[in-house]
C-alpha cells in the first residue's frame, strides 16, 4: 500500500495479537498492559505471541487468541489480511455498527 | 472426582481386554476392546463368553462408539460394557442411553457434574435399549410396548 | 401449528439449564474452549468474526405471531435491533454476549421454541416447504412428518457425534420449494395404493463437493420411517470418513461405497432395526397431525382484488401466489429490499410482521430457504391494506424468484469461515439491476452468492451462482451458471477464471444479454442455458 515510516514501530511490519472478550465477544487487540476494542492500541508483541496467548486464554480474558502480521504508519496499525481489517472495523455493510460510524468511507479501509 | 463409574451391579470386570483381533483368533479371554474402526458385529458370535466389552474413544467427537454399544445390547449382550477414553461428563446420558454400564475416562470425572447430567432429563424421544419409555410411548398408554 | 405438551416443555426447559450449566462452567475456566466449543455448537452458539452468533432453530420454517414477536424482542434486548434469516429456516443474532445465552434461551423456550443442533456434528433443524399445508399440489402437509423427525432427532443418543452436520428436508409437491435433494437426506411424501409415505434420498448437499441426492427407497411407511432413517444414519454414522473433514459428509460415503452398496447396507440393517420397536406407534403422528390441520377458513370470501393502485398491482403479481383456499391467497414478503442486506429484518420489521401474521394470516407465517417470509392465509380482500403496511416497512419489494431476489450468506462482513463478501456484491448486482421492467423482462432468475467454499449461499444451485475466494489476500468471485436447487435439481458449473467485485456485475449483465437474445419461446434463463450450453455465455464474458 506504499505506507512509510510509522511512528510507533518503524516501517518494518509487526506481530500483533488479537481474539475476541470471553465474555462480551467484543473483538480485542493487545496493547501491551491489557486489552483494547481499537486496533491502534495494539503492540509489537515480536515472540512473546503464543506465551500471551496461554497466559490470556488461561486468565479467562480473552478466547480464540491469534497472533497475525501487521504494518504500521502515521494512521495507526492495519492488520496484514483483509479479514482481521474487517474485525478491526466491524461489519462494512452496517456502518452504523462498527467503530467509525460517522466516516462513511470507512469501509474502503479494509480493502 | 472419579475416575471409574459403575451402573452394574455387583464388581466390575477386572481381566485386561484384548484387541478383536486377538481375541476372535481362538483367545480364550473374555474381556475385549474395540477402537473405533472396528466391527462390533465381528464380536457377535462370542457373545456368551464375553463379560467386558471397552469401547474406546480416543477422542470425543468420534462417535462411532456409540452405535458399536447399540448393536452390542440389540444383540443381546448382558455383560459390562465400558466407554474408555475422551469421556466426558456431557456425553455419559447419551452413552447410558446406548448400553454404556461403566466408565472409565482418561480424565476423572466430577460426581457432582456427573449427577447433575444424569437427573438432568426427564423425559426422552427415542426408544432405545436402555429400557426408558420415551415420551411416544408416555402419551400413547393405552398401546403396550416392551 | 404445533404446541409443546409438558414432556415437550420439560425436554427444552432442562436444555436451557444444562446449558446454563455448561455456561457457567465455562466463564469459571473448569471448561477449557476446546471443550466448550463442541457443547455451544450444539446449542448454536458460534464464535464468529466480530462476537458470539447464536442460531436459532425455526423447525420446518413455521412460525407463530408470538414465536415471531419475541424473534424482535430478543433483538431488540440482547443484540442490535436486528436478525438474520438463513438458507436453512433459522434465524441469526450477530452481537451476542456468552452471558446472555442462558437467558436468551431461556425467553425462547417461553414461547416453545430453541437453538438445539443448530450447529455440531449432528442432526440439524428438519427443514420443509414454505408452502406447506397452503399450496393445491401437496399429497399431504409435511410438516407433522417433519415434526416427528424434529422430536426423534433431539438429543438423539447414538447420533449427536456423527462423522459431520446432517440435515434433513421433508417435502410434499413435485414442484421443490426446499432444496430437497441438495439435503444429505431428502424426504419426498408421496401416496401409493392410497397410502402416505416416503421417497427416500441420500447424499446430497453443496459445500465443496456438490451433489444431488440419489434416490435410495421409492416408499417407506409412516410406521417405519423413524427405524429406516436409524438405518440410515447409523451405516453412515460407522463408515462415513472420519479422516478428512472436507470428505466427512455423507454424499461422499454413498458416492464412494456407490448407491446401490449404501442401499444394501442400509436395508440390512433397516431389517434388523425395525424388529427393535423404535417407530412411535401411528397414533403419534394422528396426535401431531391436528395441529397443523386447516386453520378455520372463512368461506363465501370475494376474490376480487381491487387493482386501481399500480404499485400495489405490482407487487401483488410478484408477491403474491395461489392459495388452495377460495379468497384466500399466499403473500411472499422479500427480504431483499435493493439496497439491503439479503435476509436481515430490524426488530421493527420483526414485529410487524408478527403483528401482521396474527391480523391477517390466522396467526401464521412461514419462512424461506431463500431468505423470505411469508403469510400463509391471507383473504384476498386485505391484501391492500396488509401492502400499505409492508410498504411503510420498507417490506413491500416486488422481486419474488427474480434476480435481485438473491440468496447470499453473510460472507466476510460477519463470519469467521468466509474469504470474501457477499453482501455488498449482492447490493452492488441489485443496483445494477433494479429497473422494475428489466427485472421483470429477464423473468425467473435465481441468483446466489457464497463467500467461501461451504456454500451457505447454495451458489451451486443458483441458476447464476457466484463463489467468493481469496486470491492473494483480495476477494475474487467465481462465476457458475445452470445450477438448481428446485425439483429439476442441477449443479452449475463455473464459467472460467473469477472476477473483481465489479468485474463479476459486469459479466452477469453480459450473461444476461445473451440469454435474451437467445432465449425461445417462454423459456427461464435456466432453459435456455440448458439448451445452448455455456459456450455461447463463456464467449461473451471472455470473448
Amino acid at each position: 500500500m506504499g505506507r512509510s515510516g510509522g511512528e510507533y514501530f518503524g516501517d518494518a511490519g509487526v506481530k500483533i495479537l488479537t481474539g475476541n472478550d470471553l465474555v462480551t465477544g467484543d473483538v480485542i487487540w493487545w496493547a501491551g498492559d491489557g486489552w483494547s476494542r481499537q486496533v491502534n492500541d495494539s503492540v509489537d508483541v515480536g515472540d512473546k505471541g503464543d506465551d500471551l496467548v496461554r497466559t490470556e486464554e488461561a486468565a479467562l480474558r480473552v478466547v480464540g487468541a491469534y497472533v497475525i502480521d501487521a504494518t504500521t504508519d502515521d494512521e495507526g496499525v492495519r492488520p496484514a489480511h483483509i479479514k482481521d481489517r474487517i474485525r478491526a472495523l466491524g461489519p462494512t455493510v452496517r456502518p452504523d455498527l462498527t467503530l467509525k460510524p460517522n466516516d462513511a468511507d470507512a469501509g474502503n479501509w479494509v480493502i | 472426582m472419579a475416575d471409574f463409574l459403575s451402573f452394574r451391579d455387583g464388581d466390575a470386570a477386572q481381566e485386561p481386554a484384548v484387541t478383536v483381533e486377538a481375541f476372535t483368533g481362538q483367545s480364550n479371554a473374555t474381556a475385549v476392546r474395540i477402537e473405533p474402526g472396528e466391527d462390533a458385529r465381528d464380536l457377535l458370535p462370542h457373545l456368551d463368553r464375553l463379560s467386558l466389552v471397552e469401547v474406546n474413544f480416543p477422542a470425543y467427537g468420534d462417535g462411532r462408539g456409540y452405535s458399536a454399544a447399540r448393536i452390542l445390547r440389540e444383540s443381546g449382550y448382558a455383560g459390562e460394557l465400558r466407554a474408555v477414553g475422551d469421556v466426558l461428563v456431557d456425553q455419559i446420558v447419551a452413552m447410558r442411553r446406548c448400553g454404556f454400564d461403566s466408565f472409565h475416562p482418561a480424565k476423572p470425572l466430577d460426581d457432582a457434574a456427573v449427577e447433575r447430567a444424569l437427573n438432568r432429563y426427564d423425559d426422552v424421544y427415542q426408544k432405545t435399549i436402555d429400557g426408558r419409555q420415551p415420551v411416544w410411548a408416555k402419551r400413547h398408554p393405552e398401546k403396550i410396548y416392551g | 401449528m404445533y404446541r409443546y405438551d409438558s414432556y415437550d416443555q420439560s425436554i427444552v426447559d432442562a436444555r436451557v439449564e444444562e446449558f446454563r450449566d455448561q455456561v457457567q462452567r465455562r466463564l469459571t475456566g473448569a471448561l477449557t474452549e476446546d471443550q466448550f466449543k463442541p457443547l455451544r455448537l450444539m446449542n448454536g452458539l458460534y464464535l464468529q468474526l466480530h462476537a458470539y452468533m447464536l442460531r436459532v432453530a425455526i423447525p420446518y420454517g413455521t412460525l407463530s405471531g408470538k414465536q415471531m414477536r419475541k424473534l424482535g424482542e430478543i433483538a431488540n434486548k440482547y443484540d442490535k435491533g436486528y436478525g438474520h434469516f438463513t438458507t436453512r429456516q433459522n434465524l441469526q443474532y450477530n452481537w451476542i454476549k456468552l452471558a446472555d445465552a442462558p437467558d436468551i434461551l431461556a425467553e425462547l423456550a417461553t414461547v416453545e421454541m430453541h437453538a438445539i443442533q443448530t450447529s455440531g456434528n449432528c442432526i440439524r433443524n428438519i427443514s420443509s416447504d414454505q408452502y406447506a399445508g397452503v399450496s393445491a399440489d401437496e399429497v399431504a402437509d409435511p410438516r407433522p412428518w417433519a415434526e416427528l423427525l424434529r422430536q426423534w432427532s433431539t438429543f438423539h443418543p447414538e447420533f449427536t457425534y456423527l462423522p459431520r452436520k446432517f440435515k434433513i428436508a421433508v417435502i410434499a409437491s413435485d414442484d421443490d420449494r426446499s432444496a430437497m435433494r441438495l439435503h444429505d437426506i431428502g424426504l419426498k411424501l408421496v401416496s401409493k395404493d392410497g397410502v402416505i409415505g416416503a421417497e427416500v434420498y441420500a447424499g446430497g448437499g453443496m459445500g465443496r463437493t456438490p451433489m444431488v441426492a440419489p434416490q435410495i427407497r421409492d416408499f417407506v411407511a409412516e410406521d417405519e420411517i423413524i427405524s429406516y432413517l436409524e438405518a440410515c444414519l447409523r451405516v453412515y454414522n460407522r463408515y462415513g470418513r472420519r479422516d478428512n473433514k472436507y470428505k466427512a459428509r455423507i454424499k461422499i460415503l454413498v458416492h464412494e461405497i456407490g448407491v446401490d452398496e449404501y442401499r444394501r447396507q442400509v436395508e440390512e440393517e433397516f431389517a434388523h432395526m425395525k424388529q427393535l420397536g423404535l417407530n412411535p406407534p401411528t397414533e403419534e403422528l394422528d396426535r401431531i397431525r391436528p395441529f397443523f390441520a386447516n386453520p378455520a377458513y372463512e368461506t363465501g370470501l370475494s376474490e376480487e382484488i381491487d387493482r386501481a393502485d399500480p404499485a400495489f398491482a405490482l407487487w401483488v403479481d410478484r408477491q403474491v401466489v395461489a392459495h388452495k383456499q377460495p379468497g384466500y391467497a399466499i403473500v411472499n414478503i422479500s427480504l431483499k429490499p435493493l439496497s439491503g442486506i439479503p435476509g436481515d429484518a430490524s426488530a421493527d420489521q420483526i414485529v410487524l410482521v408478527a403483528d401482521l401474521a396474527e391480523q391477517y394470516s390466522l396467526d401464521e407465517l412461514r419462512v424461506t430457504h431463500a431468505q423470505n417470509l411469508v403469510l400463509p392465509h391471507v383473504k384476498k380482500a386485505d391484501l391492500y391494506a396488509i401492502w400499505q403496511k409492508l410498504d411503510e416497512a420498507g417490506l413491500a419489494e416486488a422481486n419474488l424468484n427474480l434476480i435481485t431476489d438473491i440468496i447470499a450468506c453473510p460472507g466476510l462482513d460477519y463470519c469467521a469461515l468466509a474469504n470474501a463478501r457477499s453482501i455488498p456484491l449482492a447490493q452492488k448486482i441489485a443496483q445494477r439491476f433494479a429497473d422494475t421492467e428489466r427485472q421483470a423482462e429477464l423473468g425467473e432468475l435465481k441468483l446466489k452468492i457464497s463467500g467461501c467454499i461451504n456454500a451457505c449461499g447454495h451458489h451451486h444451485a443458483g441458476h447464476i451462482g457466484i463463489l467468493g475466494v481469496d486470491r492473494k489476500g483480495v476477494e475474487n468471485f467465481q462465476l457458475l451458471l445452470g445450477g438448481s436447487g428446485a425439483e429439476d435439481a442441477s449443479l452449475g458449473q463455473i464459467t472460467g477464471p473469477g472476477f473483481s467485485e465489479d468485474g463479476v456485475v459486469d459479466a452477469i449483465e453480459k450473461v444476461t444479454d445473451i440469454y435474451l437474445a437467445q432465449r425461445e419461446g417462454g423459456e427461464r434463463f435456466l432453459d435456455t442455458y440448458r439448451r445452448i450450453g455455456m459456450k455461447p455465455f463463456k464467449e461473451a464474458i471472455y470473448g
